[in-house]
């Protein structure tokens, strides 16, 4: 049954644990064989794949970590555009403010001018009339105080 | 034997001797090698089909493993040297790894041998020799093709005195390494087995968790040790 397992199986040495012979240089060989076929099948293209993804990954990492650096530098481009914007509006507003201050001071020193001056035109319009009146006043005064007197007069 | 289990048999050191001309082969650990490889290798064909960019399925375990693979090589190796021995370092982890659990996860009882019976290669002398043996050779190609003679500068390192023992050091090292291996897969095994024989059930089965734990662990040992010995070779000293 084994027949084929016995090459020859013609005088037998004794064995033993030490026993060595020719299974050595042959397994030798058989190792040294596995390593070139293990090297061609495995260790070659597997180190291919696992290298290749690690140059992969540290490439995207590289390529990831320019374009956060990129953000970051537009982010920080645009928080100073940002502050400038902020400043300029906010001295565009100071500004205006002012400028509508200006205004409403001109126009409100006009108007005080103008009111002033008709005030003043009718203080001087009423002063003159207020003068006529008192003229006109007057001399009807001295004019029925001299009729009061030449009455006075006469009845006597 | 009086008191014979069908799964539960010891045999050590017995082989299934195949004859190749003048030579002796272990029958039974390249029938189990075999079918290691064929696991590994029908593991990674069918991982690898479809690679994709965002991976799936098996894919993801592959990366994982090779990801570790290559973590444990460029720590020991050093970054300038390492990417040479990734395959070396990998095969010796995958093929001790899967080894280590198919021998204690295989049902190879169910195969009856001749002699001999099947289970982790790894528990086979000859080959944790010869996988030690490969990473001395490796390690002294890798300290010479990258560092020329310089390479043996090592051996004076700190002081000259230091010969002697990194001499030493060259034999201890593959001797170290393959019976490490070795003895932690028969004793396992052999654990495994003595008390599967003694208490059939349950009892065995904290000891096979642990053998899983252990073959896994030797695994990673052999493969750190042999990419730092290599490291060791190829590292450049600066005085």
């Amino acid at each position: 049954m084994h027949s084929w397992l016995l090459l020859a199986e013609a005088a037998a040495p004794k064995g033993g644990l030490f026993d060595l012979d020719a299974t050595l240089p042959l397994m030798a060989v058989q190792v040294v064989l596995l390593t070139f076929i293990l090297n061609s099948l495995f260790f070659r293209p597997v180190g291919k794949a696992v290298e290749e993804r690690e140059g992969y990954i540290s490439t995207s990492r590289a390529q990831a970590k320019e374009k956060l650096a990129q953000a970051e530098r537009l982010e920080a481009e645009l928080k100073l555009q940002l502050v400038d914007a902020r400043k300029q509006s906010q001295a565009l507003i100071f500004q205006a403010e002012q400028e509508v201050e200006r205004l409403f001071r001109e126009a409100l020193a006009l108007a005080q001018a103008e009111a002033n001056a008709s005030r003043e035109k009718s203080r001087l319009e009423v002063e003159a009339q207020k003068t006529k009146a008192f003229a006109g006043l007057d001399t009807q005064a001295e004019k029925l105080g001299a009729l009061i007197v030449e009455r006075l007069l006469a009845a006597k | 034997m009086p008191f014979h289990l069908p799964l539960a048999e010891l045999e050590l050191g017995q082989h299934l001797y195949w004859r190749i001309g003048n030579l002796n082969l272990h029958g039974q650990v390249f029938l189990s090698s075999w079918i290691v490889i064929g696991v590994l290798l029908a593991f990674v064909v069918l991982g690898t089909r479809r690679m994709e960019r965002d991976p799936r399925g098996a894919q993801n375990l592959l990366e994982f493993l090779w990801d570790y693979i290559r973590d444990l090589t460029r720590d020991q190796i050093g970054e300038k040297a390492y990417r040479d021995w990734i395959p070396f370092i990998g095969t010796l982890f995958l093929f001790i790894f899967v080894s280590n659990w198919g021998g204690a996860l295989i049902p190879w009882k169910l195969v009856h041998l001749p002699s001999g019976e099947l289970g982790a290669p790894t528990a086979d002398s000859n080959t944790t020799i010869a996988l030690a043996l490969l990473v001395s050779l490796a390690y002294f190609y890798a300290g010479l093709s990258r560092k020329g003679l310089r390479f043996f500068e090592y051996y004076v390192d700190p002081i000259p005195m230091m010969v002697p023992f990194k001499l030493i050091e060259d034999f201890t090292r593959p001797l170290s390494l393959s019976m490490r291996l070795f003895g932690n897969i028969v004793a396992d095994e052999l654990v495994v087995a003595v008390l599967v024989f003694l208490v059939p059930l349950i009892v065995p089965l904290p000891v096979m968790f642990l053998g899983l734990f252990t073959s896994a662990i030797q695994a990673l040992i052999f493969a750190t040790l042999a990419a730092y010995y290599i490291g060791e070779a190829v590292h450049e000293y600066h005085h």
